[in-house]
């Protein structure tokens, strides 16, 4: 009767969970103020970065911040740089991502990065300063409500009243980011609060009382997905960013998952990485700007094994035409996200990981039989499919194409040992489509939410978590101008970041949409005096690049990557260039334009009145 | 349900699984999708449904109870909530909504996975569960409709809790459609005002909701 499954206390092990420091329960009990108490949570939960911006509300705890070396700060240059940082760093180490940051325009220029982390299941915990609990309600300087502000942006918020709760809170904060669906969460802590003392509670002594979510699937039901596996004669894996969430074990039991049935896969743009984009079962992303094999191969299949994905309108295009023929199976930690847009045969509630082992376990122990004739007819189809390389632009000789631009990018990183954030628009799709990526967390980008300006922050995140590493934010000319300030950051904390930005002076993907829906009225989608953009990394202490021609594109990449310093690189592409294939609005998967077919008049056509009005 | 919607499905794949031609472009004209939700969907109903929901009593539980349903768009037809366990600090929301069947099984989901739910029972599906409601209605008058009304109070065992001369204030109790009768029955006789205040309910038989 109780629908909250008691017996599974394994959530707090899901994803790569941080150990507690040795020795950090030395502590429990110890009186202290509010302000330690943060610190020192901070430091028990095995926290080594926080994000942040100090002001009046949370001043106690930047005073403790500095007295102490356990926890780094960076200072970003406005609160939602902090939050995206937070999500870059969490997003490629499967670590909590922390920022911290002040009450009132503090806390509302957080609102962004917290939507975008819960959107996109971002583990990440911000602790934001308040007012002095007596002056609560009272409009004081600095004063919003903050949890009701964040309230939908959060998986959950806490406004602590009581320094004797702070601890436990902080523990739970922690607890509740990380586990079953992973997502953001908020602690408002009043200044008073900060300054009071109370006891400190160690991480070990916290256990939170309802939430406890499921992460073991139903074994009965994770026979009979084998058993619909076994009979599939035309099957798709559909895998999404939940893999990810999962952590490096997800993704290597989906590799042997896939690889045991020879089934071939495709993934969503969270999911980039999960599988890797080398191997030959690799389908490339699906969706709106999905490849044309992907797309047909989930409208046609008769068995779709979905894992970590949601079925978002950007997968399905017409729900009512979404693969009309299939079975469909269902692998997701979030009950909620079962039966929420398109109705799913089997669903089974677990974590990735722990539910692919069992899978695996399943398959060794009965070895079933799989209609190799059948999957070989499918694979037939599905290399028809690719022969359309629906990919395929044309080559300008004079003007460098954004799709060349990002090949010649990845062809010069691959065996690098690289990072990519992007921002939101046209060059996000294109980084989708032509970076091919390995591994698991590597991949950083706003899917959900679609924040433009997400790229540049985050990419600061993950340089953070990877010093070594190579970090690179593809960007557009309009998203990066949105956080741009954030260059400053990187060059004080000599955070070598490189800003590749694919510049054709417009708004890309509001530019097509334009073209495609309203009648070719480039509403405000043209940037006008751009800023130059190699002088203003000079302004900023960084190098500035630019590269015009396509002849001049590797140089200046090989460049770019050789420099020790924060980048921006200017890549001037073609201005008009759009992204294809796509599935215009309200259209089913297997009615996707390719860039051939895109004329004007097929443009025109394609979009029916009904599919003007979605989004 | 879902057998047929196999049946359906299976019937309508019987096109050509492979060939080594891409298959014509704009199928679904000649093909029109045999989708089964799509045509689920047309017959939904919405349907009433009365939750129960367990939360810590804590600050801002129900504002994040009904920012979900407001947020999300359902619907509320009736919401009472009060501390029903004192020791665990625990509220019980009794929520009446109306949706289709995926709705409110989202509805459910959603909030069970909220922090500080410990329970979701949807006394609907579980049976037909008991429904009370208090209804405080004011009549003013004097009188036939004076008298009238106060017989009418009578036959529905409403009590006179306030009275003067120009006045009474009934209390009632019983299912929301009695309330639903009284009140307008007395909207001729010099109805003033009426509060309400939302539905209890309790499924019924010996079993409690923790056990």
């Amino acid at each position: 009767m109780k629908t909250k499954a008691k017996a599974t206390r394994k959530g707090a092990s899901n994803g790569q969970k941080q150990a507690p420091q040795a020795g950090a329960a030395s502590r429990h009990g110890t009186e202290m103020t509010g302000a330690e108490m943060v610190v020192q949570a901070l430091a028990d939960q095995g926290v080594e970065n926080v994000f942040g911006y100090p002001g009046g509300a949370v001043l106690p705890i930047y005073d403790e911040i500095i007295q102490q070396d356990r926890v780094r700060h960076i200072l970003v240059r406005h609160e939602q740089g902090a939050g995206h940082a937070a999500e870059g760093y969490a997003r490629s180490t499967g670590k909590v991502g922390v920022a911290l940051v002040t009450s009132g325009p503090g806390a509302t220029n957080m609102v962004t990065p917290l939507a975008d982390a819960l959107m996109d299941s971002i583990p990440m915990v911000c602790i934001t300063g308040q007012v002095p609990t007596h002056l609560i309600g009272n409009d004081a300087f600095q004063e919003c409500d903050t949890v009701g502000i964040t309230r939908p942006a959060t998986k959950h918020n806490w406004l602590v009243r009581d320094v004797n709760d702070l601890s436990r809170i902080l523990h739970e904060a922690f607890y509740v980011a990380k586990s079953g669906r992973p997502g953001p969460v908020l602690v408002d802590v009043p200044k008073d609060v900060q300054f009071a003392k109370g006891i400190y509670t160690g991480p070990d002594h916290v256990e939170h009382r309802s939430y406890r979510p499921r992460t073991k699937g139903d074994p009965q039901a994770i026979r009979a997905a084998i058993d619909l596996i076994a009979k599939a004669k035309r099957p798709v894996f559909y895998t999404g960013g939940g893999v990810v969430n999962s952590g490096p074990r997800a993704a290597a039991l989906l590799r042997e998952l896939v690889h045991r049935t020879g089934f071939p896969i495709t993934s969503t743009l969270m999911g980039l990485g999960a599988y890797p984009a080398a191997d030959p079962q690799w389908l490339g992303m699906l969706g709106m700007h999905g490849t044309w094999e992907a797309n047909h191969a989930m409208h046609d299949c008769d068995l779709m094994v979905a894992i970590g994905a949601r079925f978002d309108d950007r997968i399905t295009g017409r729900v009512n035409a979404f693969s009309p023929d299939s079975t469909k199976i269902q692998i997701d930690i979030d009950p909620s996200s079962i039966n929420k847009n398109v109705r799913v045969d089997l669903p089974i509630i677990g974590d990735v990981a722990e539910v692919l082992e069992d899978m695996l376990i399943v398959w060794k122990a009965e070895k079933p039989k799989i209609d190799q004739a059948a999957l070989k007819a499918w694979w037939r189809q599905i290399e028809a499919w690719r022969a359309k390389d629906c990919l395929a632009y044309r080559a300008n000789p004079d003007i460098i194409m954004p799709q060349y631009a990002i090949e010649r990018l990845y062809a010069a990183t691959r065996d690098e040992d690289v990072y990519i954030t992007t921002e939101v628009g046209q060059h996000q799709m294109w980084a989708a489509q032509f970076f091919r990526f390995e591994e698991p967390n590597r991949w950083m980008t706003s899917g959900g939410l679609g924040t433009m300006g997400y790229g540049l922050p985050a990419a600061i995140g993950v340089q953070v978590a990877h010093p070594d590493s190579l970090v690179i934010d593809i960007a557009g000319d309009a998203s990066v101008l949105m956080t741009m300030q954030e260059m400053s950051t990187a060059v004080q904390h000599g955070l070598p970041i490189k800003i590749f930005i694919l510049n054709n002076q417009y708004m890309g993907m509001v530019r097509q949409w334009q073209q495609l829906l309203h009648g070719n009225r480039l509403s405000h989608s043209y940037m006008e005096s751009l800023p130059d953009f190699v002088k203003l990394a000079e302004a900023y202490g960084c190098v500035g690049i630019r590269a015009q021609k396509p002849g001049e594109l590797d140089d200046a990449i090989a460049e770019m990557i050789k420099v020790k310093k924060p980048v921006l690189f200017d890549c001037r592409v073609a201005a008009l260039a759009n992204c294809f294939p796509m599935i215009p609005s309200g259209k089913a998967h297997n009615e996707m334009l390719l860039p051939e077919e895109a004329t004007d008049e097929a443009v025109a056509n394609a979009i029916d009145a009904r599919g003007k009005a979605l989004v | 349900m879902k057998r047929a919607r196999t049946i359906a499905a299976k019937a309508a794949s019987s096109h050509a699984v492979a060939s080594d031609k891409p298959p014509a472009r704009h199928r679904r004209a000649m093909l029109p999708p045999a989708s089964a939700y799509f045509i689920e969907e047309t017959h939904d109903r919405s349907e009433r449904h009365v939750l129960s929901v367990i939360v810590d009593n804590e600050p801002g539980v129900l504002a994040r109870v009904i920012g979900l349903f407001s947020g999300r768009g359902y619907n509320i037809d009736s919401l009472t909530v009060s501390e029903t366990e004192h020791a665990k600090h625990q509220s019980r929301i009794t929520i009446v909504t109306t949706g289709t069947p995926m709705v409110l099984s989202q509805i459910r989901n959603q909030l069970d996975r909220m922090v500080p739910v410990h329970a979701v029972i949807d006394l609907t599906a579980e049976g037909n569960p008991l429904e009370r409601e208090l209804a405080l209605v004011k009549v003013t008058g004097r009188g036939n409709d004076r008298v009238e009304a106060l017989r009418i109070a009578d036959a529905f065992r409403a009590e006179v809790v306030g009275a003067s001369t120009e006045h009474f204030i009934f209390q009632l109790t019983g299912r929301p459609d009695k309330i639903e009768q009284f009140v307008s029955i007395m909207a001729p006789l010099g109805l003033a005002e009426v509060c309400r205040t939302g539905i209890a309910a309790l499924s019924r038989g010996p079993v409690g909701m923790d056990d």
